[in-house]
């Protein structure tokens, strides 16, 4: 449930590079924890963002959750089909559940992110804590 | 923390187990929405086991009663129900309940969870020395579950429980389901046609287990609390602990016909009549947003000509049927009319929001017996 090719927030986003272009999601852990998400406010295209900002939330049936950015830079473009289906990030959450995407102000950010590894270790030493 | 009978069954149906009211309880199993749509659309089964069910009995029951809750029970005749507030000295509620007429003089009274203990104790401290009452605890050796949606007539039927063909709203009557005796009632949180049950806590596993074989050719699927929210919130149904308590009475919380002030004298009576005469200071009321945004238990309600705080929100959530956001919550009374605008501040946003008349869910015409 943790693929290899994407970097991991300690907050549950996830990155997947492309060239200097970052496509961000949430974490299937995150998807499990909050439930049936209902509604998703997401940045406006052309936003500045900085790595750890909040740039939006997620609502579930249960609670609300704030989406972080893991990567500083723009807006390029948000996934509007989650605009009328956000339970695709329940069914799809590192696919079609992507977010958004962010041309990168910063390259050297994304190596300080967790691997598949890490997260994994990490989600494990949260379950115990 | 406390577990209902049926523990294990929750466990294998793959419930999501949360703390509500110091009990484990399945707050999903397949997923909320799923549930809820379930129940809309065909049939979902609860364990409402965790509430309490209290037996008071003997020739003073009708007395005691009238003294200790707010509606007029001397109309609740023998396999009838009622929807009631016990409240204190002041007109605050202490908790709302439903009151089953089981004979003469013998009821069952249903009651929240969250205040059994409070609710027995306050109860026994009422009934002082009265020998002719008798109150007896029966949540732990009587299991609940509540079936609710469309299909639960037809399901319920197909397992041999006749005797409720033709049952009314806030009726009750014995019966069997598979061979099991229970008391079934017309009752339920989720504005569909449904039913509770009430059974032998050692015979609540076999009705579980033969109500989720059965039911499978009724789309039945269990459903837990999530659900249960939302489907009360479309509603417009009280939840007590976030919409009323302690501070709040029936007058405010919109609830005046469960008050009976004819009746003669009850805990709360004066001050409730006081507040009635001059007229209660807020209103609970139902709105709608106007975008799409999610209120929550808590967000403050501003004035919309002058963004000053004239409220709380005190249940919300996004219903899945009007796709907007729903909620619940008290405004001063001259806000309280129908198509009155509000705002809902959510996240430092005033958000535009309509005082509308509940239910929010309006139900589709269909077969009602």
């Amino acid at each position: 449930m943790i693929p290899n090719d994407l970097r991991y927030h300690q907050e549950h986003e996830w990155v997947r590079m492309n060239g200097t272009q970052a496509t961000v999601g949430i974490s299937h852990f995150a998807q499990d924890a909050l439930g049936d998400i209902v509604f998703i406010d997401m940045p406006k295209p052309g936003a500045a963002v900085k790595a750890g900002q909040q740039i939006g939330e997620v609502e579930s049936t249960k609670t609300t959750s704030t989406i972080y950015t893991p990567v500083s830079g723009t807006v390029a473009k948000v996934n509007a089909d989650l605009k009328d289906h956000p339970e695709v990030v329940n069914s799809d959450p590192y696919g079609k559940g992507w977010m958004v995407t962010i041309d990168l102000s910063s390259a050297g950010e994304v190596d300080k992110l967790m691997t598949a590894a890490q997260y994994e270790a990490f989600l494990s030493s949260q379950k115990k804590g | 923390m406390l577990r209902t009978t049926l523990i294990t069954r929750h466990q294998i149906c793959g419930a999501k187990l949360v703390d509500f009211a110091g009990w484990e309880m399945p707050i999903q199993y397949s997923g909320v929405v799923d549930e809820y749509h379930t129940v809309r659309s065909h049939v979902g089964l609860f364990d409402v086991s965790h509430m309490g069910r209290i037996r008071i009995a003997g020739p003073g029951a009708i007395s005691f009663l009238q003294r200790v809750t707010t509606n007029d029970v001397s109309k609740v005749a023998v396999s009838h129900a009622q929807y009631s507030m016990v409240c204190n000295e002041k007109g605050g509620i202490k908790d709302d309940i439903f009151v089953y007429r089981l004979s003469s003089d013998e009821f069952l009274l249903c009651v929240n969870a969250s205040n059994r203990e409070k609710i027995i104790l306050w109860l026994q401290s009422q009934l002082a020395q009265d020998a002719t009452v008798r109150l007896e605890d029966r949540s732990v050796e009587l299991a609940q579950v509540a079936v609710q949606g469309p299909k639960s007539r037809d399901l319920l039927l197909s397992l041999g429980a006749t005797a409720l063909e033709g049952l009314k709203l806030h009726r009750t009557c014995d019966g069997t389901i598979g061979g099991l005796s229970c008391l079934l009632a017309r009752t339920g949180y989720s504005g569909e046609l449904g039913y509770e049950i009430y059974i032998d806590a050692d015979k609540v596993g076999r009705l579980w287990d033969l109500l989720i074989d059965k039911g499978q050719a009724y789309g039945l699927k269990p459903a837990g609390l999530g659900a249960r929210d939302l489907l009360r919130l479309e509603m417009g149904y009280l939840l007590y602990g976030n919409d009323m308590g302690e501070d709040t009475t029936p007058l405010e919380a919109n609830a005046d016909w469960t008050v009976s002030f004819q009746k003669g004298e009850f805990v709360g009576c004066q001050a409730l009549l006081a507040q009635k005469q001059s007229g209660p200071t807020r209103r609970f009321v139902a709105f709608e947003l106007v975008e799409k945004a999610v209120p929550r238990h808590g967000f403050r309600i501003l004035d919309p000509a002058t963004a000053q705080p004239i409220g709380e929100v005190t249940s919300g959530n996004l219903s899945p049927l009007l796709q907007k956001g729903i909620g619940l919550g008290y405004v001063p009374a001259r806000y309280a009319e129908p198509g009155t605008s509000i705002l809902i501040e959510i996240r430092g946003k005033s958000l535009p929001a309509l005082i509308v008349k509940p239910p929010f869910y309006k139900k589709p015409v269909r077969r009602e017996g």
